[in-house]
């Protein structure tokens, strides 16, 4: 509906200036591989992205995936596309060169992926699961595995699927009750997968499903998990396509968003049993599944990126063109020029703004700590900040998506107008690939409680220097920016010390304060971000830069600025509700509601 | 046989052009610059003609000073096998253009020279015809179909009439028009590997040919911003304000 303008040079000036995209790729020992290259990549992505896939977005909505005797169609013109993605080598961007990839850092590659989100989500979900599924046969699948199914991946022949969930098992998978039997050189699986993203489709000839599944002598609970690679053909002995594996799509959800992703009840083993192949070592299915969460989670979080800047750029189209009173000289006055409306517009901007750096500060967390041979350190920064970019950014991509609608007016409630699709599509963002509680709860526990705040405190003080690199600065923004921010990261520690000394103590207390630490902690990073990003431009700006422009510059600027001024109090009003430890909470009893 | 493609760094088609405060030229400091788009369609079809075989290089020559290896490096992504770069410092006049790549063609024996009809920034739609007369080679401008049989080159032309076919003796000046083609989107292998093709760089001296300037740009205004319409009460009035107004009938 709306055109789509890849934000290439927003992600040029991130990678550049706040990344520091060189010196990375020097780290990681890639020659050749610089900021020049990236904007080379960016540019072309943009074009797919803005040419092909986002005209088909609206198409994809109102023509949803069909599902008949077992067997999914998906949306027009999404094979057409998708053989295009191919043919082009995107798929190949970040893979590893054995197996057929370009190896270019993991940030490029998110830089590279929002597009393709914002673009087209329902699509890009496709692709996106087939680098999950090709994360995991990288880190566990033994070496015939992976000659197997690694090239035809990373090259798009085939997509991929993750396959967790079941009617008894959401969020808590230790309920899995997949079977899996041996059966000579491979098992036989049995049981049924609910809400299988892209399970079946016609754009591959074949499809490789992940399956977590209980052998026979499992353990009870998460520690008897195993993970199994089931194809939709199984290979013959050439490595091609075969025989028909017993493994169906046996419906399709009708859903509020993402029509043109199809989300597949997979049965498994109906008649003879499908047929399977051990990832790795046995009952280690969920471990092995969480290597690949970090990668798995941002990338939803950068899909509410991707449709946040869709819903900004449509919401600024339209308030332009939209006419609504008169100025006093009597010509008529676009709502753009509306206080009101250019607050919505801010808040969106210098919200996506801050996202994309988050988004991108958080996926080169994962290069630097490769490039560190994965030291504890660098890793567990990574870590910390994955549960945030999924759970803030999603949740904030509701936020920013309704603002869309509310520019609109009426007009954004009317389904042509195409405002509500991107409503309706960021609604799943923070529901799937664990909920926004799942993730309140993995950083409170896991990546803050677990090392008694250490990975915390050290991106606190990273954030302090920021704050005081702020205010040492001659420029009045800069010093402003740096109080504001300086109090929010106080209340931060403040935050995280009552957290440590409390929690131990109260059993609940860490769940019922987690969905405020996720909030603040995410306005606190955009915060960082933004104020780097500030950093970054009176520098360049004393520097009389010539890449960027005047401009450009100017504009950056102001979004950190109303970043600092509107939307950092948040995080002082998260931390706030968390320390107050609301009493009520605990005080309304269940059978109270 | 060889096949020569100028390609041109010009802003970029979708930027909003802005005037110079003294009016003295186009601003074009922090704006995004593209290959021309005429050049684009230039490259494709000279990529295509290699692709089925007709052509066994393709090479794209670029005129300008260091920046212009962005453009080259778009070429080289595209899929032109390497590239040549004569080092001038501001963009020459088309004659000057035309003598420079009349000397690359030469040197490189190219059997097609295929170029797009004109570039977006300066619309001249002259180099094409003036390097097919300093060549005393034929030209087949406007292209909208081009095919190579034997040591001829058929080309379609979009003429104000309709569509006009002549066969070209190779070697021969084609002109690309939009409808030659829709260029393609470059692939990431292809990205990468551009890096890694050669890039040989000269300068007009090298070539022996002078640069020099015979016109002077005086100024560059934008256009008259567009006045709001009105509507008329009859046919009457409609006819007397053509008239008399707009002085159009």
């Amino acid at each position: 509906m709306s055109q789509y303008h890849p934000p290439v040079l927003d992600a040029k000036f991130i990678l550049d200036q706040l990344i520091g995209f060189d010196g990375l790729c020097e780290k990681l020992q890639l020659e050749d591989i610089n900021i020049d290259l990236a904007d080379a990549v960016l540019e072309e992505a943009g074009k797919l992205s803005s040419e092909v896939f986002a005209p088909l977005n609206w198409d994809t909505d109102q023509n949803p995936a069909q599902w008949a005797d077992n067997s999914v169609t998906q949306s027009p013109g999404l094979k057409e596309a998708y053989q295009q993605f191919v043919d082009n080598g995107w798929s190949t961007l970040t893979a590893p060169e054995e197996f057929g990839g370009q190896n270019l850092p993991q940030v490029l590659g998110t830089a590279v992926s929002e597009m393709w989100q914002a673009s087209n989500m329902a699509f890009a979900l496709c692709p996106l699961l087939s680098i999950g599924s090709v994360e995991a046969l990288l880190a566990h699948g033994s070496d015939e595995l992976k000659a197997l199914y690694l090239p035809r991946l990373i090259a798009g022949e085939w997509t991929g699927t993750m396959n967790l969930t079941e009617p008894g098992a959401g969020s808590d998978l230790a309920a899995v009750s997949t079977t899996a039997t041996p059966d000579g050189d491979h098992y036989r699986i049995k049981g049924q997968k609910i809400f299988i993203t892209w399970g079946d489709h016609q754009m591959t000839p074949n499809i490789v499903h992940l399956v977590l599944a209980r052998l026979p002598d499992a353990p009870p609970g998460v520690k008897g998990i195993s993970l199994f690679i089931v194809p939709k053909f199984v290979l013959d002995e050439n490595g091609e396509p075969g025989e028909r594996n017993d493994v169906y799509p046996i419906s399709i959800e009708h859903k509020l968003g993402i029509h043109g992703s199809p989300t597949c009840t997979m049965a498994f083993g109906d008649n003879e049993g499908a047929i399977g192949y051990l990832v790795g070592e046995p009952h280690k299915g969920l471990p092995y599944m969480f290597t690949m969460m970090n990668h798995a989670r941002q990338g939803v979080g950068v899909q509410g990126l991707g449709i946040s800047d869709r819903a900004y750029q449509q919401a600024v189209q339209y308030a332009r063109e939209r006419v609504q009173g008169k100025n006093k000289d009597g010509s008529k006055k676009p709502i753009i020029e509306y206080p009101d409306v250019r607050r919505m517009l801010l808040t969106m901007r210098s919200g996506v703004e801050a996202m994309r750096a988050l988004a991108l500060e958080a996926s080169a967390a994962l290069d630097f700590a490769h490039a560190d041979n994965n030291s504890k350190e660098k890793y567990a920064r990574l870590e910390l900040f994955t549960p945030i970019v999924k759970g803030w950014m999603t949740e904030f991509a509701q936020e920013l998506t309704s603002l869309n609608i509310q520019v609109h007016g009426g007009m954004g409630y009317v389904e042509e107008t195409g405002a509500a699709q991107h409503f309706r599509d960021a609604r799943i963002l923070p529901i799937y690939e664990g909920t926004t509680a799942i993730q309140a709860l993995d950083l409170i526990g896991r990546k803050v409680l677990m090392d008694g705040g250490v990975a915390l405190e050290s991106l606190l003080s990273d954030m302090a220097a920021t704050a005081n690199e702020l205010s040492a600065s001659s420029n009045a923004d800069a010093q402003a920016f740096g109080a504001s921010f300086a109090q929010a990261v106080d209340k931060a520690r403040a935050a995280k010390e009552w957290l440590l000394t409390n929690a131990p103590s109260e059993k609940e207390l860490s769940q019922a304060v987690c969905f405020d630490m996720l909030m603040a902690m995410g306005y606190l990073c955009g915060g960082w971000m933004q104020g780097r990003t500030l950093l970054a431009v009176i520098a360049l700006t004393d520097a009389n830069d010539d890449v960027y422009g005047e401009e450009f510059l100017a504009k950056k600027r102001i979004s950190a600025m109303y970043y600092s001024q509107c939307l950092l109090p948040r995080a002082l009003h998260h931390f706030g509700v968390m320390v107050q430890n609301p009493q009520a909470l605990y005080e309304f009893a269940v059978d109270q509601f | 046989m060889k096949i020569l493609v100028p390609v041109k760094r010009v802003i970029d088609y979708n930027v909003k052009v802005r005037i110079k405060q003294d009016c003295s030229d186009v601003d074009l400091s922090n704006t995004k610059m593209s290959i021309n788009p005429f050049c684009e369609i230039a490259v494709e079809e000279a990529l295509r003609l290699k692709e089925a075989g007709t052509a066994s290089e393709v090479i794209a020559v670029c005129i300008g000073p260091k920046i212009v290896k962005e453009q080259i490096l778009a070429a080289l992504a595209m899929g032109a096998d390497r590239a040549i770069r004569i080092d001038v410092e501001e963009q020459p006049e088309p004659l000057v253009i035309a003598r420079l790549l009349a000397k690359v063609a030469e040197q490189e024996d190219a059997g097609l020279i295929m170029m797009g009809k004109q570039a977006i920034d300066s619309d001249n739609n002259q180099v094409g015809q003036m390097l097919a007369g300093i060549m005393g080679r034929p030209q087949g401008t406007f292209a909208s179909v081009v095919k190579i049989e034997g040591d001829e080159a058929l080309v379609t032309r979009e003429v104000d009439g309709g569509l006009q076919t002549v066969a070209l003796k190779l070697p021969a000046i084609v002109t690309a028009d939009l409808r030659l083609n829709e260029p393609r989107f470059t692939k990431l292998p292809d990205i990468m590997k551009a890096k890694r093709k050669p890039i040989a760089e000269t300068t007009a001296a090298d070539l022996g040919v002078e640069v020099t300037s015979t016109q002077q740009q005086l100024s560059v205004a934008a256009p008259a911003t567009r006045q709001a319409g009105i509507k008329v009460a009859s046919v009457d009035e409609l006819v007397d304000k053509l008239k008399n107004e707009a002085k159009v009938i």
